[in-house]
């Protein structure tokens, strides 16, 4: 904490609210995956029908006339839409920097050489499913020989290739193979991704939330791999909200430069912001996309600071933080108004602290032990466990 | 990198993208996931970086436009800077 920052906080809400500079369409929640980890929400089984082609044109159009540029196509998995090379050629038309977030399921010959000719621009592959295909990959099987050849794919079309992965306990102790594997690949990029808990990473918490040790043994792994491969790989690391004593700048604040619109045309501030209570989230169905940022009651709800509680309201490092994550201060407290649990400085601490406790015993404890918790089911994102969650630390320990 | 030749011919480095945004009334490098927002002078040097010209071109050019002298200093520093931030690569 520098004085710097204790001697200039930044002015209120100004009435200058800048444009959307982030679009995220989430396409599509239909997705061949199953991840435990998903961020999609819960009860996405009952959201309504997807929005048509030429809905999602008309949002391109509408946000980057107010200044748009970086798109990101997002799902689910965004290549079931048939549409999505109609997408990304209006896109790339209309000047936007077009970003395709892609688990590479369904990335053929024939779809990479159309989408390159719309104009994509980059793709990032996600290694979803980990705890599958980190085992298929060690057993040299049929995930492992897809994804290698999506990987080989991409390099072809000359984009770069960059990888996402997302570590979480089952799979962090493995961070050296995975590593190994995008090196395989031909990566440049890694980002390992530790999961945030929202949607169904948040129903399957304790049981992958990684202790200390697992966390710390996995950055000098990476940190070795990461000297070994310098000027080749660059790789990215990470760590769970969970282990910080201050909250991430979430969005740079609600309505600040985010604009993300859900399957069914609902418009958020942030893709996991549906679960907050009392937010009347527009539709692109019947607002406009200049109406929804900058009059939309939804998207000014969090704008500036005059909706911040205590500790954040005169806390000195408000402007840098802005409370942290309004979805993660709604799920561990119940309120979205309190400080994000994640900082130190919060009264409701103890909840992250207690958390991080139990993934300690977890891990120590011989499984079945009085030290570790009562053994739970990991729930795969389906649409047949597709339910809804209610906010409150108990339930996650129904 | 400080001894850079000046034949060399630096280009907006693969995947990126050099555009005018009326939005912001700035240029913006574009690149995966993010933007630089650029100030006069170094949009002024990245428009100029195609590849075809060389550094010792592009500094000429800027110093006809700008009816200044002596920029050469500066525009290297800045290309070296740029090749590092993988913003350019340089073609000979």
């Amino acid at each position: 904490m520098s004085a710097a920052a204790h001697a200039a906080p930044a002015p209120q809400a100004s009435p200058g609210v800048g444009p959307p500079l982030w679009l995220l369409l989430e396409l599509t929640y239909r997705c061949p995956l199953h991840c435990v980890f998903c961020y999609n929400p819960t009860d996405f089984a009952r959201t309504g029908a997807e929005l048509p082609t030429a809905d999602w044109l008309r949002v391109l159009r509408e946000a980057r006339a107010l200044g748009a540029v970086q798109l990101g196509l997002s799902g689910g998995e965004p290549l079931v839409r048939e549409d999505l090379e109609a997408i990304v050629a209006e896109a790339r038309a209309l000047g936007y920097y077009v970003n395709l977030i892609t688990s590479g399921v369904g990335l053929t010959r024939a779809r990479i050489a159309a989408l390159k000719a719309a104009g994509l621009d980059h793709i990032q592959l996600s290694f979803q499913d980990s705890t599958r295909e980190l085992n298929d990959f060690l057993s040299s099987t049929r995930t492992f020989e897809l994804k290698s050849q999506v990987a080989a794919l991409i390099r072809e079309y000359g984009y770069p290739m960059v990888l996402n992965v997302v570590l979480h306990r089952l799979n962090i102790d493995h961070v050296g193979q995975i590593l190994e594997m995008a090196e395989a690949f031909g990566a440049q990029y890694v980002e390992l991704a530790n999961t945030q808990y929202y949607g169904w990473a948040w129903l399957n918490r304790d049981q992958l939330l990684p202790s200390r040790a697992q966390l710390e043994r996995a950055e000098a792994v990476t940190q070795r791999f990461r000297e070994r491969v310098a000027g080749r790989m660059q790789i990215y690391f990470v760590v769970p909200d969970y282990f910080e004593t201050r909250p991430k700048a979430c969005m740079q604040g609600l309505g600040s430069v985010f604009l993300a619109v859900a399957p069914d045309g609902i418009a958020m501030p942030c893709h996991a912001a549906r679960m907050l209570p009392g937010l009347e989230l527009p539709s692109v169905r019947d607002m406009d996309i200049r109406t929804i940022w900058y009059d939309s009651p939804a998207f000014n709800r969090f704008r500036g600071q005059s909706w911040m509680k205590e500790p954040c309201r005169s806390c000195p490092e408000r402007s840098k933080d802005f409370g942290g994550c309004r979805c993660q201060a709604y799920l561990l407290t119940g309120d979205p108004d309190n400080a994000d649990p994640v900082c130190d400085l919060s009264p409701h601490h103890g909840l992250v602290t207690s958390a991080v406790a139990r993934a300690e015993a977890a891990a120590q404890g011989p499984p079945g032990s009085a030290a570790a918790p009562r053994e739970q089911v990991l729930i795969f994102r389906d649409h047949r466990t597709s339910i809804p969650v209610v906010a409150g630390e108990q339930s996650a320990h129904r | 990198m400080t001894d850079m030749p000046d034949t060399v011919r630096p280009a907006i480095a693969q995947g990126l993208r050099l555009q005018w945004e009326p939005a912001q009334e700035a240029h913006v490098l574009l690149y995966p996931e993010g933007q630089v927002k650029l100030n006069g002078s170094a949009a002024a040097i990245l428009s100029r970086c195609d590849g075809a010209r060389t550094l010792a071109d592009i500094v000429a050019d800027l110093e006809r436009s700008y009816g200044q002298s002596g920029l050469a200093t500066d525009v290297r520093a800045f290309v070296v800077l740029a090749v590092q931030k993988r913003w350019l690569e340089l073609r000979e």
